[in-house]
């Protein structure tokens, strides 16, 4: 299929009529008629422009030959974005359904190609920012070299859902070869990440407002395909990666020790977080562990690689301050276990429900 | 009941209410400073690293005695290595 | 972070430990058994799990987590008023993060919140009078809960709503008092316990006076205790020093932050807002005398009890919770019957498995399931 020049928007076949001039989205917008026609022509497939969308047919239409240049397995994925606030520092829930989504196809070794965009808006979302959560998909989808090519939308009444849900799925083809898996883990494999942690779970706490704190930090959403190319070119040899979403590197790597039957050992000087992060979880008694990223990878490689496999991540602008965290251990299996800066040893466990501040 | 966290006073963002910017670490949050100012004027506290409690500043710190504990730390150490030296040579 | 990273570090923990280890031998070798000492502060255990502190002291010294912890003492017949107060049509429920999972008899104030009622969670007190000013239309009340540490906190704010004028603002008050908690474990009749670590955030209010009947009629020594892992390892080398050397006294640790008179204007809001309740009801431990707070009558229309018609029921903590016996020290949380089966952090029986700082929940989170469960098993057989 052939690339969309740079800034040259193709006309879909079917022809824009007058756009929205109402400020707000109305149920109209979602009934399927002119004024839905207008809502999703004006407002998406006016940014996301690409020639697989332009068709407009109820499907997106990809040669299997041309996938099959890239690799020799298909892989597909799905997530929803429900974050409130839609809008927080360093980010926007439209850079995070576009990261997200390709941000899981990548740490399969998958190069991401083509995103689906579903949106549930309630009635009374403004439509300029609607405008400017769409731009941001596209800016996105752009920056990561994806294509929008697919989606639907649909209009609910107030209350029915909080402002935006926006579900993005997204195909990529795994390169031939590559063989990630969270089963694959082996005692003195080490452990690494890629930069900072907790800052995307403490900036959209932050962003909410009801803990009225004021702090510089800005959510790492970022799409991490062109760093995990450079990570696997240089180390092909990794085992297993998995971006720390929800639940924090805590509960990926209580997954690793799960699937891969083995036990997990970090050292917490060696987990890299910013300062005002540190001083956020002492105001609140939370665990940085814990907290969501938006940018950062767990990478499980072979010891003997783990320095190249450091290097590589730190060559990129998105691994600046990759760290070697830890390693796989003989102990119990499923077990992950920290040592504290302070010498003793304590378990990092599963989360149980969600973290909530402490008084005591 | 215990949470408190360090931080140093940066600020005063009402003085009628008694109202404070606190920085921890650079993260920042208003709290209210009516325990901790005793005889003097609120802007006075400035500058003050205080102990803080739920939005509130509940002592300040008091640098020479946290200096003392450090203080009597480091020496157990050393008297620590000491006795461990001695021992060590003992066996020689 | 400064007065915090300097109180982590590990290389005077290694000194802390070597001298704890010489000074242990010399006092079970008197003693002929275990040392038992209890933290009684829930934010002291939080420490303990959090850096492991307990595998790095010798096995001879036991650390009995005590009832400190507000959030693990609330009964189920006062979460059953906050959701009461908190499902009122027009109420805005604002309480403390953690306060929001503990069950009542029927639902847990996040399943209210769930379920629609309007219940917000913040940081400090002054933030639930902010939402009452924003919203005056609605009736704003805060869960007020705590021991002294947090009680000047709401008098204060409580204080600032009389000066302001603002009067869709009530406290909820289940604040509660360290010295008759102390005095009723030293009463038990299962009393193990040979030191305590005294809370040391509670004396940055109240001073160390309050404890010297624990050094002069009971016997047995009290250090004031910060609260990072160096002020607990050096506490604990102070309490096994004044055993050795055959003193029982109230020393303070923490002297960079807890005054040993206390913190005057604190305790001045506190007397002016709050008296004495005759007694107060403690999950797991009962009524206890004189152990909680209520809002002095020239405060009433400030007084959450006194606005809302509330059920004030007593509910029976579960038959087979032992949380009482937990928290007074005379088992371990891994002892409890239903530690880990039916009384998980999923689906908490007691509320020491609900808090983050409840000892149960601590060891279930921070320790070691599987031997714990082996032991268990080997204690039964």
């Amino acid at each position: 299929m052939t690339k969309p020049e740079p800034g040259k928007l193709m006309r879909p076949q079917r022809k824009l009529r007058d756009g929205i001039h109402v400020p707000k989205v109305t149920l109209a917008h979602g009934g399927g008629g002119k004024a839905m026609r207008d809502l999703i022509d004006d407002v998406f497939v006016s940014v996301f422009d690409n020639p697989v969308l332009a068709p407009l047919e109820d499907q997106a239409r990809v040669s299997l030959s041309e996938l099959a240049l890239h690799g020799d397995r298909l892989a597909f994925t799905s997530d929803s974005f429900v974050v409130d606030p839609l809008e927080f520092p360093g980010g926007d829930i439209g850079k995070l359904a576009i990261c997200g989504t390709v941000n899981d196809l990548s740490v399969g070794g998958a190069k991401p190609l083509f995103l689906s965009c579903s949106a549930i808006i309630e009635e009374g979302v403004d439509v300029a920012l609607l405008r400017k959560l769409a731009r941001s998909m596209a800016e996105a989808a752009a920056a990561a070299g994806v294509a929008i090519v697919t989606g639907d939308t649909k209009v609910v009444g107030h209350g029915a859902c909080d402002k935006l849900f926006i579900n993005t799925s997204g195909v990529g083809v795994i390169r031939t070869g590559v063989d990630l898996g969270a089963h694959r883990a082996g005692t003195g494999d080490a452990i690494l990440v890629n930069g900072l942690l907790g800052d995307h779970g403490a900036a959209i706490l932050v962003a909410r407002g009801d803990l009225h704190l004021e702090t510089p930090i800005e959510s790492d959403c970022a799409a991490l395909n062109g760093l995990i190319d450079a990570l696997l070119n240089a180390c092909p040899e990794v085992k297993f990666i998995r971006d720390a979403t929800r639940g924090g590197i805590a509960t990926v790597l209580n997954e690793i020790a799960e699937a891969s039957g083995v036990g997990i050992e970090i050292d917490e000087r060696a987990v890299p977080l910013r300062d005002e992060v540190k001083g956020f979880c002492e105001i609140l008694g939370l665990d940085p562990l814990y907290l969501a990223n938006e940018g950062k990878i767990v990478v499980v490689a072979p010891a003997a690689v783990a320095e190249k496999a450091r290097a590589a991540l730190a060559s990129h602008p998105l691994g600046k301050d990759a760290a070697i965290v830890g390693h796989v251990a003989a102990g119990p299996a499923g077990r992950v276990v920290m040592q504290t800066k302070f010498g003793g040893k304590r378990i990092v466990d599963m989360l149980v429900g969600e973290q909530l501040p402490r008084i005591c | 009941m215990c949470l408190g966290i360090p931080g140093q006073i940066v600020a005063i963002t009402d003085a009628r209410r008694k109202l404070a910017t606190v920085d921890v670490a650079g993260v920042k949050r208003e709290i209210n400073v009516s325990c901790i100012i005793g005889e003097r004027a609120v802007e006075d506290c400035v500058g003050d690293w205080v102990l803080v409690h739920v939005g509130f500043a509940m002592s300040v710190i008091d640098e020479q005695q946290a200096m003392e504990t450090l203080r009597i730390l480091t020496e157990l150490g050393e008297a620590q290595q000491e006795i461990a030296a001695m021992r060590g040579s003992g066996r020689t | 972070m400064k007065y915090v990273d300097e109180f982590r570090d590990p290389e005077k923990a290694a000194a802390l430990l070597a001298a704890i280890r010489e000074l242990t031998q010399s006092v079970v070798r008197e003693l002929r058994r275990p040392l038992h000492i209890m933290e009684v502060c829930g934010g002291h255990t939080h420490t303990i799990f959090r850096y492991g502190i307990a595998n790095m002291l010798p096995a001879e010294i036991e650390l009995v987590h005590g009832p400190g912890c507000p959030v693990c003492v609330l009964p189920m017949g006062q979460v059953d008023d906050c959701v009461a107060i908190a499902e009122t049509p027009g109420v805005i429920f604002t309480t403390f993060g953690d306060a929001m999972r503990v069950p009542g008899s029927r639902k847990s104030l996040l399943q209210a919140k769930a379920e629609g009622a309007d219940v917000r969670m913040v940081y400090s007190p002054l933030d639930a009078l902010a939402i009452a000013r924003d919203n005056p239309k609605r009736e704003v009340v805060f869960f007020g809960l705590g021991f002294e540490t947090t009680m000047p906190s709401t008098a204060l704010t409580v204080l600032q709503a009389e000066a302001e004028g603002i009067v869709n603002f009530s406290l909820f008050c289940n604040h509660i008092t360290i010295v008759p908690t102390i005095k009723a474990i030293l009463d038990s009749p299962d009393l193990r316990i040979d030191a305590f670590l005294g809370p040391g955030h509670v004396s940055m209010v109240i001073g160390t006076t309050p404890y010297e009947f624990i050094a002069r009629h009971y016997r047995r020594p009290l250090v004031v205790a910060g609260f990072e892992p160096l002020d607990i390892l050096h506490s604990i080398w102070l309490v096994l020093k004044q055993m050795n050397e055959g003193r029982c006294e109230i020393e303070n640790q923490y002297g960079r932050i807890a005054p040993a008179e206390g913190n005057p204007a604190a305790l001045h809001a506190i007397a002016q807002v709050f008296e004495l309740r005759e007694f107060f009801e403690w999950r797991g431990l009962g009524s206890i005398d004189h152990s909680g707070v209520r809002m002095r009558a020239p405060y009433a229309r400030y007084d959450a009890e006194r606005k809302f018609a509330l059920p004030a029921l007593h509910i029976a903590d579960p038959k087979s919770c032992q949380c009482g016996e937990v928290l007074k020290g005379v088992i371990k949380p891994w002892q409890c019957k239903v530690f880990g089966t039916a009384c998980t952090p999923e689906t908490p029986l007691g509320a020491l498995m609900v808090s983050s700082e409840g000892a149960c929940a601590a060891y279930y989170q921070y320790g070691d399931l599987e031997g714990l469960r082996s032991k268990r098993a080997a204690d039964a057989a």
